[in-house]
This record gives structure tokens, sequence and C-alpha cells, in this order.
């Protein structure tokens, strides 16, 4: 288990920069995932800590060694791919025993590892089958199983969901969270999905375009964003922005409120609209509303809310939730 | 019904094109099966009616035809190995990162383009020639005085390397492909999991190439049963014919043409029997 610092990570493909500098320091036994639009530079950051990708510069350092020029595995880490990238003419027993045989454990520990690992992972019927005869998520089980024979210091994960559908999706996620319960492991993990961070994570990373916006819990991040970025990422349906006048009576150049702090009102609320449509989710109702000077908000009302298209509304947000951003996009925060 | 009136104008349709082809491929076989079973040489024109089985026996008993069966399977596993084992390690370079590599990959297929007629005649008379070859002038440039006669000394090794160099590029390419189609995350898995790039090799590059080394194997074995125009060219026909020369001599030489019948079928299921075999024994020990 172990301590993971980045100093000054630099990465940069001929003329495009990926990586502009990222500093992090990943506690022991930490959830930390990276979350980001696609093409922020999350995968890379995490390939560069797996040594899978060299650093232009910066330093890497785990537990304190400097694994800069470490090959990856001899930095003592196991990753889950996106695709799983188990070896498809491998059994699933030698799937999972094939880092220990690179590794040149004795057989027999081999065989105690894996069975070992088959029975936490409820393998254990399937270790003579090809990975070609199995389902989407007994693969991820093999990968994962694959990933926890060796003992790494840190797991790194790399969108490991994300070819899974909805269902086993969200059954995968506590079977993962639950694993980090269970192993007290470090894990870093890499995801667009900002429900999958909210819910999974110790600390969330936020990236945009290779650089690091904020990092923080999970509520930090959805309670006090740094920027504009953040607050429009975290959280769903998306932070409505208002600029204009109505920012400006806030001194501000943006303010923004959720779609959950904004209350409808019977009589003369903040805001004058018209519903455009309603999203019903049984538990919630998201209503467009074409709000005049302050524009096209999201409001979340009650499941049972009976509003219809073209019915006018009043609208009232929260004051003490509303979030201002100056003109580059951070957090004006009055204390 | 729509579908059931498809199904009949299909069937109409297409019986021009299967009458076509049956024609094409059952008259020729039908003739020389027919032919086999004659007695028809044309320097013995009286001698007619039907031979039974003395064709087949004689063309087994004809002083060339064990020796001419070795020389086949001696050529087309000779030929096998050498491009598969060169075509992967070809592959493996080719698959790397280098200034001009288009260049080079279009230059290394081109042996494939030259006819075999040609191939022949450059490599007996320009680069394996005792006096004006290419191997000629090196050993004499390392001071050697009696250079070595290729055709003359080692005739079957001579056209097996001919005709490796020929197929050299059909199987660097199709492995290259096939290098090329292995997924980039199991490349990373097995760096993650600390594989040596010998075991890389043995346990993850060999398996995945299992499949096109198989093809590779049946089609070359398909075309190189039937190898003929470098015998022929290079004059070697005497000492390294396969059974398709000893057919073509049969019917040429002897012009009796009961006899090449048979020879062509007996030749025919051989080469069935041969790729059956190989393409067994090759699959069978690469997917397991």
């Amino acid at each position: 288990m172990a301590v993971i610092k980045l100093e000054n990570v630099r990465k940069v493909f001929g003329d495009a920069v990926i990586i502009p500098g990222a500093d992090l320091e990943i506690r022991d036994g930490e959830f930390i995932v990276f979350v980001g639009p696609s093409g922020c530079g999350k995968s890379t950051l995490l390939r560069l800590i797996a040594g899978l990708e060299d650093m232009t510069s910066g330093v890497i350092k785990i537990d304190g060694r400097d694994v800069t020029e470490v090959a990856p595995a001899g930095r003592e880490l196991s990753m889950v791919f996106q695709s799983y990238a188990l070896y498809p003419h491998m059994s699933v027993r030698k799937n999972i025993a094939f880092p220990l045989m690179m590794a040149k454990m004795p057989e027999d520990q081999i065989k105690a590892k894996v069975e070992g690992a088959a029975a936490k992972l409820n393998l254990t019927q399937y270790l003579d089958r090809k990975p070609g005869q199995l389902s989407g998520g007994q693969r991820q089980r093999v990968a994962i199983g694959r990933a926890i024979v060796r003992q790494p210091k840190a797991f790194l994960f790399d969108e490991p969901l994300s070819n899974l559908d909805a269902a086993l999706r969200v059954n995968m996620r506590v079977e993962i969270m639950q694993m980090h319960q269970d192993m007290k492991a470090t894990m870093v993990y890499v995801t667009h999905d900002q429900v999958e961070a909210m819910t999974m994570a110790d600390r969330i990373v936020v990236l945009d375009r290779g650089n690091i916006q904020q990092v923080g819990s999970p509520l930090d991040l959805y309670n006090k964003p740094d920027t504009l970025f953040v607050a429009g990422f975290i959280g769903s349906p998306k932070m409505n922005f208002i600029t204009g006048a109505i920012a400006e009576k806030h001194k501000a150049a943006t303010i923004g409120v959720r779609p959950e702090h904004i209350d409808v009102v019977s009589g003369k609320g903040e805001w004058q609209g018209k519903i455009l449509l309603t999203e019903h989710l049984g538990s919630d109702s998201f209503l467009h509303v074409e709000a005049g000077d302050a524009g096209r908000l999201v409001v979340r009302a009650p499941g049972e809310f009976s509003g219809k298209p073209n019915d006018k509304i009043s609208l009232k947000p929260d004051p003490a939730r509303i979030h201002k951003f100056d003109a580059q996009g951070l957090a004006i925060r009055s204390k | 019904m729509a579908t059931k009136q498809a199904l009949v104008l299909g069937k109409w349709a297409l019986l021009p094109s299967v009458a076509v082809l049956a024609a094409w491929s059952f008259v020729p076989l039908a003739l020389t099966i027919y032919f086999a079973f004659l007695r028809y040489n044309l320097q013995d024109p009286e001698n007619t009616g039907w031979a039974g089985f003395s064709n087949f026996y004689y063309f087994f008993k004809d002083p060339y035809f064990w020796k001419d069966l070795l020389n086949t399977i001696l050529l087309v596993a000779g030929t096998i190995v050498t491009t598969v084992v060169g075509g992967v390690l070809l592959a493996l370079l080719l698959d790397q990162k280098f200034w001009g590599r288009g260049i080079v990959r279009l230059l290394v297929i081109a042996p494939f383009f030259i006819m075999p007629t040609v191939s022949a005649l450059v490599w007996k008379n320009l680069i394996m020639h005792p006096v004006f070859g290419l191997f000629a002038g090196i050993q004499r440039f390392f001071g050697s005085h009696q250079p070595i006669d290729w055709f003359g000394k080692f005739p079957l090794f001579s056209v097996g390397m001919v005709v490796s160099w020929q197929w050299l590029p059909y199987a660097a390419l199709i492995l290259l492909t096939a290098l090329q189609s292995l997924d980039e995350e199991q490349k990373d898995a097995a760096a993650m999991d600390g594989t040596s790039t010998l075991n890389y090799f043995r346990y993850i590059l060999l398996p995945h190439l299992a499949r096109p080394i198989t093809v590779v194997i049946l089609i070359e074995t398909i075309f190189l049963l039937n190898i003929f125009a470098e015998i022929k060219v290079t004059s070697v026909g005497g000492f390294a014919g396969n059974l398709t020369y000893l057919v073509f001599s049969q019917l040429n030489d002897a012009t009796d043409v009961g006899m090449a019948a048979a020879g062509g079928l007996i030749a025919v299921v051989l080469a069935n029997i041969v790729s059956a075999f190989l393409v067994r024994m090759v699959g069978k020990n690469l997917e397991a």
C-alpha cells in the first residue's frame, strides 16, 4: 500500500501539450478518481503513473522511491484496462497466473493464489474457460483477479466499467468499492462519468485540458467548486449559469445555481418563467424553464409536480447556494 | 409470396454461372480421369483401348517417382519453414517505427510481383552462377578459387532458395498485418505483468500469430506443391524434379498422355493428403 507523489509531471507529444505540469499527492489507502471530459489527459496521467508512457519532465515517487525511470513492472502497480486486455488464448486460470509466472513464483504458490483470488471473485467454476466464453462482467472480474494476485502497491483503473451495460456497471461499482474497503489499498481510478466519480471517490481530481482544476472530496467539489469548469462538470443535471445584469447584482461575472437549489414558489419569486418541457424521473421532475433575463434554466421539482409545458411559474433560488465566479471563471468567495 | 418467388428466381438467375463453373472444373477433371484409363501414347498411335490401372501402376513404378515425391515434400516443407520463420522475424522488424518504413515495406513485397520464370533466370544466371554470379563474386573476393556451382551441386536447395525468396514477402505481409491487429492494451497489460521480451514473444505474440501462420502454411502448401517454372527454367528437373515435373516429363518427353493423366490424379490426391496433414498438425500445436 503506497503513497504516490507526482511532482511537476509534464507530457508533450510533438507540439501538443497533453499535461502542462501536474502536482499531486495520492495518500496511502485512498480511492482517488481522475475525472474530466474525453481528451482531458486523465488516461495519460494514469499511464504516466503506470510507466506505460514516458514523461517529458517531472518526477513520480512511490513510497518515497523515485520511479521516474523504472519500467512498468518494477513499479509494483496493477492496472485494469477498459477493454480488460485479457490474453484471449489463455484460460482464465492462466490469465490470472500470468503475472506470477512472469515473476517466477513456484507452481504450488501460484496455484494457491489463483484459486484464492478466483474464490474471492466468484470465478472458481470458470477457471478453465477462455475469456471469449465469458460475459463482460466476468471478464472484468478476471482482469481484477489478475491485478490482485500480484499484491501490488496500488491499483490503477482505466475506465474499467465503460464497456458494461448500465445495470452491471452499478453492480461492479459496488464490488470495486467493497474491494477497496476490504483491502484498504491505494486505488487510482479514471472515468469520464461524474456519477461514478462522486459515488466512489475519497477524493476527486478534476482535469481539464491537462490541468488539474481542483482536488477534493466529492462534497467539497459539489459545495465549493473552485472554477466554472468544476461547477459545470460535477453535479447532474448541470449547474445553471447566469450572466449579465442578474450576475452583476451579485457582483460577479457569472453566477451558478444548481437545479436542486431553485424552488418553484407560488406568488412572486425572484425569477418568472415559462415551462418548456418536463422530464419525469419518478422521484424528481426536471423542468426546463425559459426565465427571461436569467435565460434557460433547469429546475428540480418533486416527482409529483403537475406543471405542464407553457405553464407560467415563479422561481426562487436558495441565496446561500448561489456560486459566484469572476470573469476568469474563478470562484469568488466572500468571507 | 415474395420470398418464395425470390427464391425460385434466384435459383434460375444463378443457374448460368453455376453451369459455367461446373463445366469449367468438371470437364477437365472428367477428361483427365478418362485419359488416365486409356492407352494413349502419341508415339504409339496403333495401341489404343482401355488400359485399366496399368497407367497408375507404371507411374508408381517410374524410377523417378519416389525421388520426385521426396523432392516435392522437401521443397514444400523447406520453403514453408524458411518463409514462416523468416516472415515472423521480418514482420517483427517491419512493425517497428523507423524512418522510411513505408518505402521499405513496399520494397519487401516486390519479389512477390516478379514472375517465377524471371526470378528463376535471374537467380540462376546473375546470382548463383559459378562464373558470373554474385555469390561466386563474393567467394572470390574472400580468396576462393573454386566458387560453388549452386544449381549443379545443390539443385534442390537452390530451387528452394529461389522459391523461398518469392514467398517470404507474402508470409511477412500476412504476419505483419496480424501483428498490427494485436490489441494495444494487451501489450500494456503484458508490460504491467512484467513480461520479458522473450516471454512476450512466446506467450503473447506467437499464440496471436497462430492462425495467420496456419493460413500462410495452407496457402503456401497449395501453391508450392505445383511448383514448376523454377524447376523447368533452371533445368534441374532431372535432379530436383517434383511430381508436377514428372507429370510434365511423361507428357513432353515420353508423350504418354494416359500416364501423365494418371500421374496428375495421383499428384492431386497426394497434395490433398499432405496439406490436410500439415494444417492439422500446425493448428493443433500452436492453438493448444
